[in-house]
């Protein structure tokens, strides 16, 4: 049996001595016996067993061959490059980089993530991470609260689970949420600038939104700003290598789901949320930041700074609790976009684009099988089929296919990436075919 | 500087100037100040309450107005220099206001300097 | 060390991937972005390269002993990487039907059950993503109870002077106002102080048991009954588990709600800060409005459960930090109901053992049995010779060890709190202690050289001044 802990009998028999007890259990002098209990758990077990169990349970799972659901969480192919430095104990042991002299390389790493993010955002500062793409969007909102109004639209083409995370962190503050409608697919301009305000303060909306359209996000924050209220964007990465910039459609705040860039599916965690801001938010702006200074010597050096804004100093006037975040999906990010750099980037944008082009058109071919919206889609798409979505999920599982998510009886969102190749769409539509309603 | 007048929560006032800032004392204990956040010009301050910080790196304290009254101007120099109040804080003066009414918990500077001996 | 920016090169890349095999689609030119992002182009072997050297200038628990009081920094078994690595748990996507998901359900509903036998809880939801974000979550767990109940009027948050920041932070995002009390002179709760400060607006209290100064609150039975009986609930800050778990149950102290930290408690490796995980567990009462889905077992098998009406929402995405939790559980597996108990003996031991070596030359904040961690003044030497807890750290770098935490908690002035964990050994703790005990003599030898440490990193001490007052937070923004 293994405990991890390295002390021998004869050992923590002279500590005891030192420490002048007579025993382990007598460090909880006067404690035991008002709560002492004997718990129910289960005997301890080798590092053998333990791993044969979580085979096991591994084995249990099914991964599926081919993958064309996305939906929040999207499949890339990850460069052998990323496991390799991401298995480096230095990063993985270390704790947050608070004593900045043994701690250079993390604060390096996190000032190159900053940097990158805020490049593909157009942004021009950025954070140290935070907890996943929907607190991102709720820390960005609150961002841009200010007192007296109390209301921010949000376009129903956000992934309602990032609604419903938002929802969670406005309720308690008195902060008011209204929806923008879409139209074909798309945030509706007519119906934001009806709900335009004097009591709101933000606007935002998903690019592309969960239905994989991309919106006319440049448009929208005209309208923001001819309002006067603050814009924030929820981005996909790839999408960001291509698109107009969160920046140049006017956005404040730009945040995002870094998890395509690096990590794996992993049943949903650990993801990584990031944020991009216009300069003058800085000092709203939730969680770590890394900064570049110098020694005594003149030498380039990396800090976490304005710490003044954050928990530990300014308590309950913090704008935020964070303080452990998403450091090493951050480094992961990191390292994939250094290794991805420009043009990789814009390839497995390109890739994903064309490749949910290519199976839209083929499943759009098959009788049946119609696109819900024609509005412009980068890699996910809504198609409505006069075959139920759950006769469609069970013929895909059979085949080792795991197929778009369910939006209703008969709606499915579908995704492709630069790793589904011909022949696996292919696959797929050969399968759809069989499907008879 | 014996003319300005003190709170307790060593913040000064010039009535001959209309400007409020914190004291000697203050910038001190604090150290180098990193970053002050300022109200808007039009903006009301009430005597004893809040109406901005100032942040060194690893502490930031509140500041209290002398007075009440409204805002009409801002030091906007301290944004770009906050280490204008660590080399002269009674030079550094923060806001400038138009006073409807004084605090009465101020001091002279004789009381202050006494309150502030080590 | 010059930044990967800088180490780039035009047509360089490292990323290897199929050729398009489908017809190339374009999309019209006014929705692109207008310059390309100027990510780097290296190649493979400047990313290695890169990312080898920046990771020698840091240090994790593998590299040596990291004292870091109130964050657990015990050794991260590999074992539990090595199971968070199969494909079978990386390879699944989370909207996956349950059925096809059942390893994975097992390890969250097999989780939630042991964390709940643990702390004494009925209900346990992994969603957190960290320590901070499961006080924020129990925060609103507590609102929701309140409000359900009609009982409108409670919006304060009852913190004492000791806690961790984070504290009153959470509590200010979920929308309560502070009421911070004093600590007795011991550190520990000053009773009549708590009840002064509570009241029909008394919506709970968050208090973490060791406290921050790792005492025992002996008092927490009355504390309990004082804030229950003003109508309040007692939230648990999980941080300080590790001195207790397998032996006392915050449910049985009168804890109505508790975080944990997985990433302190059990085992999980902090990642340079993150992803951790702060599972949040709570009583009966309070477990309609948890975050869903919640993994249940049925006859035909593990299912996620829909979230009550009552429900305070999701707090994340998806499930929260599933690889972290696996790593949770492997830990717990091994150590089992012995090796937890023993774990947490063993943690509180080295503590002692530490304090007991240095005690009589740093002024310990107590003289009684700490818990997992204690700590120390430097407020004498600092008045005496001018050398401060930041010296010290600094100094301690210089002999390859991580520095406990300083300035905190804020009660004690010039603080150093260590916490060994129970993964070092007693040779590990003598070193540590002969080396601090060196330490106070060569600052008495010479405080002004003592100032000048650490001489042996990439960097000497850092402008933070400068650093603070005129941001560089992005790579080519500034003007040098």
């Amino acid at each position: 049996m293994s405990t991890y802990t390295p002390h021998t009998a004869s050992e923590i028999r002279e500590m005891l001595d030192v420490v002048g007890v007579k025993n382990l259990e007598s460090l909880y002098q006067g404690l035991e016996g008002i709560f002492a209990r004997d718990m129910n758990l289960p005997a301890g077990k080798s590092q053998q067993e333990v791993a044969r169990y979580f085979e096991k349970l591994a084995a249990a799972n099914n991964v599926f061959g081919s993958i064309f659901l996305g939906a929040g969480a999207y499949q890339h192919y990850i460069p052998p490059v990323v496991k390799s430095i991401l298995s480096r104990s230095e990063f993985i042991t270390a704790y947050t980089p608070y004593q900045a002299e043994m701690s250079q390389g993390i604060l390096q790493a996190i000032f190159e993530f900053q940097s990158m993010i805020a490049e593909l955002t157009g942004m021009q500062v950025s954070n140290a991470s935070l907890y996943d793409g929907s607190t991102a969007l709720a820390d960005g909102i609150l961002m841009l609260s200010e007192k007296k109004k109390n209301k921010v639209l949000l376009s129903e083409g956000i992934n309602p689970r990032s609604l419903e995370v938002v929802r969670t962190y406005l309720a308690p503050l008195g902060f008011e949420i209204e929806l923008i409608a879409l139209e074909n697919g798309k945030t509706s301009l007519a119906d934001l600038e009806k709900k335009l305000s004097d009591d709101v303060f933000a606007v935002g909306l998903a690019q592309p939104n969960f239905y994989g359209v991309i919106e006319d996000a440049a448009t929208i924050g005209e309208a923001a700003k001819a309002a006067g209220v603050g814009y924030i964007m929820q981005v996909e990465p790839f999408a960001c290598a291509l698109l107009k910039t969160p920046f140049e459609c006017g956005a404040d705040v730009a945040v995002g789901e870094g998890q395509p860039l690096g990590m794996p599916l992993s049943f949903g965690g650990p993801y990584l949320g990031f944020i991009g801001a216009r300069e003058k938010l800085t000092r709203r702006m939730q969680g770590r930041i890394v900064g570049k200074t110098h020694d005594s010597e003149g030498r380039d050096a990396y800090v976490l700074t304005l710490q003044a804004r954050e928990q530990h100093i300014r308590r309950e006037k913090a704008g935020s609790s964070i303080c452990s975040n998403q450091a090493l999906c951050a480094l992961t990010a990191t390292v994939y976009m250094a290794s991805a750099g420009k043009e990789g980037m814009k390839e497995v944008a390109r890739q994903s684009l064309s490749k949910a082009h290519y199976l839209a058109a083929q499943m759009t071919a098959i009788d049946g099988f119609e696109l819900k919206y024609s509005s412009e889609f980068f890699n996910e798409f809504v198609v409505v089929s006069s075959a139920p979505a759950d006769l469609i999920r069970n013929k895909c599982t059979e085949k080792n296919i795991l197929p778009g998510l369910k939006l209703s009886d008969h709606e499915m969102l579908w995704c492709a990436t630069e790793v589904n190749s011909k022949e696996d769409i292919d696959q797929l539509i050969s399968v759809l075919k069989e499907v008879r309603p | 500087m014996s003319k300005l007048k003190f709170l307790k929560s060593h913040e000064w006032y010039s009535a001959e100037n209309n400007t409020v800032g914190i004291s000697d004392f203050a910038q001190h204990e604090l150290g180098d100040i990193v970053f002050v956040e300022l109200p808007e010009v039009g903006e009301n301050v009430e005597a004893g309450v809040a109406f901005g910080n100032v942040e060194s790196v690893k502490a930031v304290s509140e500041i209290y107005s002398p007075v009440s009254g409204v805002v009409t101007e801002v030091n906007e120099d301290l944004q770009s220099a906050p280490e204008l109040i660590n080399q002269d804080a009674y030079a550094a003066w923060m806001i400038k206001v138009k006073v409807s009414s004084v605090s009465e918990e101020l001091i002279s500077s004789a009381d202050y300097d006494e309150l502030t001996k080590r | 060390m010059k930044t990967i920016f800088e180490k780039s090169q035009t047509g360089k890349c490292a990323l290897s991937i199929a050729a398009c095999d489908v017809p190339e689609y374009r999309l019209e030119e006014g929705i692109l972005r207008q310059e390309d992002a100027r990510l780097p182009e290296v190649s493979e072997i400047d990313v290695v390269r890169h990312y080898t050297a920046l990771s020698k200038r840091a240090y994790g628990v593998d590299d040596g002993f990291y004292p870091l009081g109130s964050c657990t920094m015990k050794y991260n078994p590999k074992l539990n990487e090595e199971v968070a690595a199969l494909p079978g748990f990386t390879g699944i996507h989370p909207l996956q039907c349950p059925r096809t998901v059942q390893g994975a359900l097992e390890v969250m509903y097999r989780l939630s059950e042991k964390l709940a036998e643990i702390t004494g809880m009925d209900q346990v939801t992994l969603q957190p993503a960290a320590g901070a974000h499961g006080e924020y979550t129990s925060l609103q767990l507590i609102r929701a109870y309140h409000l359900d109940r009609g009982d409108t009027q409670r919006n304060k948050i009852i913190v004492p002077d000791s806690a961790h920041g984070t504290n009153p932070a959470s509590a200010s995002m979920a929308g309560y106002s502070i009421i911070n009390i004093p600590s007795g002179p011991d550190g520990c709760v000053d009773l009549e102080a708590l009840k002064a400060a509570v009241g029909k607006d008394t919506a709970a209290l968050m208090l973490t048991n060791p406290n921050t100064v790792g005492i025992f609150e002996k008092g927490i039975t009355q504390i309990a009954k004082i804030v229950h009986e003003a109508g309040g609930l007692l939230y648990y800050d999980g941080a300080n588990l590790n001195a207790i778990m397998g032996t006392i149950r915050p449910g049985d102290m009168g804890y109505d709600v508790v975080h944990l930290n997985l990433h302190k408690t059990f085992s999980t490796p902090h990642g340079g800060g993150g992803p951790g995980s702060g599972p949040v567990g709570c009583k009966k009462a309070l477990a309609k409005y948890l975050p869903g889905p919640i993994v249940v077992k049925t006859q035909e098998g593990y299912a996620l459960s829909e979230s009550s009406e009552k429900s305070i929402g999701r707090v994340k995405t998806f499930y929260g930090n599933f690889l972290v939790a696996l790593r949770a559980l492997a830990y717990i597996e091994v150590l089992g109901k012995e090796g937890i108990k023993q774990a947490a003996q063993l943690a509180v031991l080295n503590a002692n053992y530490m304090m007991a070596r240095l005690k009589g030359k740093f002024p310990t904040h107590s003289s009684k049995i700490c818990m997992h961690e204690f700590v120390v003044s430097c407020e004498e030497i600092k008045k005496e010779i001018g050398v401060s807890a930041l010296d010290f750290a600094k100094t301690m770098i210089d002999r390859n060890m991580h520095p406990p935490t300083i300035y905190f908690p804020l009660i004690v002035h010039e603080a150093l709190m260590f916490e060994p964990t129970e993964t070092e050994s007693k040779a590990t703790l003598d070193w540590a202690c002969d080396t601090v005990l060196e330490l106070l003599e060569e600052a008495y030898r010479d405080p002004e050289a003592f100032k000048k440490h650490p001489c042996s990193m990439p960097i000497g001490r850092p402008d933070e001044v400068t650093a603070a007052r005129k941001p560089v937070i992005i790579f080519g923004r500034d003007s040098d």
